[in-house]
Formats: C-alpha cells, structure tokens, sequence
C-alpha cells in the first residue's frame, strides 16, 4: 500500500466497479445515513462499512489505517456533542463520521488515482467554457499526491543530516532545509514534465 | 541527425556552452567531461529544454526554438534523478501519462503500457506506488516512461550516477538493445566502451571528438593536472 493512503492493488469486486459508480453509491450511502439521523442506522453503517473491507478484498488493517489519523477529532467533537447535546448525538454524530470516512476510503483504495482524475476530467468538462482547463487542474491534483512522498523524504534527509552533524533537528530548524529541499525537487520535476511533454 | 551549429549559452554571465559546432549521425553517441564542462546543458539543448543564447539546434531539420514542442516527442529525455521524473502515483499510471495527449485510444494504451512494463520487468509492479521501487527500479521506469512515446532519439543525463554496479548494468544492456540513436552523458567511462563516437567537453567547448578508447584516454589526461587520476602509461 503507498504511504498515503491511496490505491491498493486488487481485483475484487470494488476494484473493478467504475470510479463513477463508487462515487455515487458513496453519495448516496452516506446521505441516507445522514438524512435517517438515527444512532441505530449510523451504527449499523459503521459496522457495514468495516465488513466491506474484507468483502473488496483489503485487509482489516486498512480499516485501522483509515480511521486512525480521525480519532482526535472524533474525540473533540464526541465531547463537543456531548457537552451541547447528550450523549447519545455524540455517539450517533461519532459513528456517522466513521462511517463515511471508512466508505470513502474503500473508494480511495479501490480506485486509481488516474480513473479518479479520468473522472474528474469529465464532469469538469464545462469549466472550459469559463476558462478553466479540467486536465491541467488534474494534473495538478495528481502531482499533489505524488508530492507528499516528496515532501517526507525532503523532511527526512534533513533530519539525518542534522542527526549525521551531531545535532538535534528541531522542527523549527528544519523548515528552510526541507523547503530549499522542495523547490529544487520541483524544479527537477517541471523540468522532467517539460522534457517529457507534459507541459 | 542532431545538428548544433554554433552555439553559446550563459548561466549568471557564465559562459557553459561556448561555440560548439557538431554533427550527430552515429547511433551511439557519448559525452564526457568534468562537472560543470557543459554536457547538461548541451544535453537539454538537444531536447529544446535549454534553448541556446546564440546559434541554433537542429533536430531532423527543425529548430529548437521555433518547434520545441515537436521536437520534445521526437527526443526522449532520462534524468540522472529518476525520483523527480516520475509524476504519476503509481508504475502503470506513470507509463501511461506520457501518452494522454497522444491521441491514441485507451486499448492502444494499455497495450503499449503493458508492454514496455513487460520488457522492463516492471509487469509485477504495475499498479504499486512508483516512490517505493528501488533505485533501479525507479531508473528502469523513468526509462520505460520515455520509451512509451516511441521517440526516434533517447538523451540520457547521467542515468547511472545513483546506481549501484548491478543496476548500472541492468541500465546499460537496455540502453545497447535500443533501437533509438542514442546520446549517453556519463562519468561510468566503461558503458561507452562499442560507441560509435565520443565526445569531450571541457569548459563549454568540444576538447576531443572520437574513439571512445581515445576519448577516455584524452579526458583522462585533461584532469591529471587538475587533480585526476593519472593517465596509464
């Protein structure tokens, strides 16, 4: 799996489906649930959801995965609800957030980023006529995530060559390095897509 | 056939490229030279990335500075980085990206992409995130990437230098099965070993053009004073 999150290789019934559809059925899905506004259904969406994974093919660490880096704020807005409702819109509220977090990570995985951006292209067909080009915005949207990968081994050096120096790499430190790290990589990478004929 | 015809070009009011004139039939073509002699920016200039200050740049009859967009389908270019020149998430949808404006049909596609995943062993890797190959593996791919596109002329820029002995190798077998013309800027002196003609750069100018044995053999007599190794007697 790449260390963002994204595409897992797989041939399940997910994978195949079109970016299209998963999209649709996410919007519809997640709607639903929201427009029932009971803990019930939003229980039983969470529990739908994490069974999915295993249904498409991904393992149940992918389940974790997804919804770890969610937890704080799920948290804070439990104790929010709380606070300002009662417990029980706080666990309905938390289990609803889960719930369309987890489905749209099964799409997330399931999907390419090129059929998502294919997608994208598409429905954003008539933004030419106001100027706008959908490929270049594509484009764009696909060379973001390709970045943070960048931008962690931008992070990373700078780190071992403070640690390689005998120093302590303090965040703060490291912020001139990694961006002086990150404009040459952009440079190189503008360069790479000129020659390649992507410009 | 590449033609520079006479071409100067400064970084900073530094002179790097300095009246070069030369002809480029050969199939394989190698340049050497110090860092900082010019070979990158000659290199880019044969690509259209680099567009001369003076003096012009012929691909197959066309100028670089007029058709740099045609000119760039025609000659491939491969990164010492490959790193930087992957653009796409993963190994197939890198391949691929090359060819969106090509406007060949998305079944034409895949069969290209499959096939120069296939011939550069990459077949296995074809839907994993193209950052986590290895380092050869990410060079064979920066490769596969530009060969999709079928240009008729490969530039490659030192695409050896973060390898190790193996990769290197591996590199070298595709780069000698390739059908393409072919113009290697390397300091591994033995990959230009069954060149056609090589060519020494020194200080922006063309100090030696020739054999490659009586390339090396000259290159290495220019750095002996300033540090090299010195030559073999």
């Amino acid at each position: 799996m790449s260390t963002v999150g994204l595409y897992v290789p797989g041939d399940g019934p997910a994978h195949r489906a079109p970016a299209g559809a998963k999209l649709l059925v996410l919007l519809v899905a997640v709607s639903a649930m929201l427009l029932a506004g009971d803990l019930r259904v939003a229980l039983a969406a969470v529990a739908a959801a994490v069974l999915l994974y295993p249904l498409c093919g991904l393992a149940p660490r992918h389940v974790w995965r997804t919804v770890r880096p969610l937890l704080v704020f799920v948290a804070v807005i439990g104790v929010f609800q709380w606070y300002a409702a009662d417990a029980q819109t706080a666990v309905r509220v938390c289990a609803q957030l889960v719930a369309a977090v987890l489905l749209a990570g099964l799409v997330t995985l399931t999907t390419k980023v090129s059929a998502m951006l294919a997608l994208f292209e598409r429905l954003a067909g008539p933004l030419r006529h106001v100027g706008v080009r959908p490929d270049r915005v594509a484009l764009t949207l696909a060379l973001t995530i390709r970045c943070i990968p960048l931008v962690a081994t931008a992070y990373r050096n700078s780190r071992e060559a403070y640690a390689a120096r005998g120093l302590r790499g303090r965040p703060h430190l490291l912020v001139v390095p990694v961006i002086v790290g990150l404009i040459r990589s952009a440079e190189a990478m503008g360069e790479a897509m000129v020659a390649r004929g992507i410009d | 056939m590449l033609r520079l015809d006479d071409i100067t070009h400064s970084y900073n009011g530094r002179r790097v490229i300095d009246g070069i004139t030369v002809e480029l039939a050969e199939r394989r073509i190698g340049v050497i030279g110090a860092n900082g002699s010019g070979k990158s920016t000659m290199a880019r200039m044969l690509n259209g990335l680099v567009i001369p200050d003076s003096g012009r740049v012929l691909v197959e009859g066309r100028d670089t500075r007029k058709d740099a967009k045609a000119i760039r389908r025609r000659v491939g270019f491969v990164f010492s980085d490959a790193d930087t020149q992957i653009i796409m998430p993963t190994v197939a949808e890198d391949v691929e990206v090359g060819l969106r404006r090509s406007g060949l049909s998305a079944a034409e596609i895949a069969d290209r992409v499959d096939g120069v995943l296939r011939a550069y062993g990459l077949d296995g890797h074809r839907d994993h995130p193209a950052h986590l190959l290895s380092s050869g593996q990410k060079q064979l791919l920066a490769l596969a990437s530009v060969l999709v596109t079928d240009p008729a002329i490969l530039v490659c820029d030192e695409p050896t230098t973060l390898l190790d002995l193996r990769n290197t190798a591996a590199i070298e077998r595709r780069l000698s099965a390739l059908p393409q013309q072919v113009v290697l800027l390397t300091h591994h002196l033995h990959m230009l070993a069954g060149y056609d003609r090589v060519l020494v750069l020194d200080e922006g100018r063309i100090a030696f053009d020739g054999a490659p044995d009586d390339a090396v053999a000259h290159y290495t007599e220019l750095m002996a004073p300033r540090g090299g190794p010195e030559p073999h007697a």
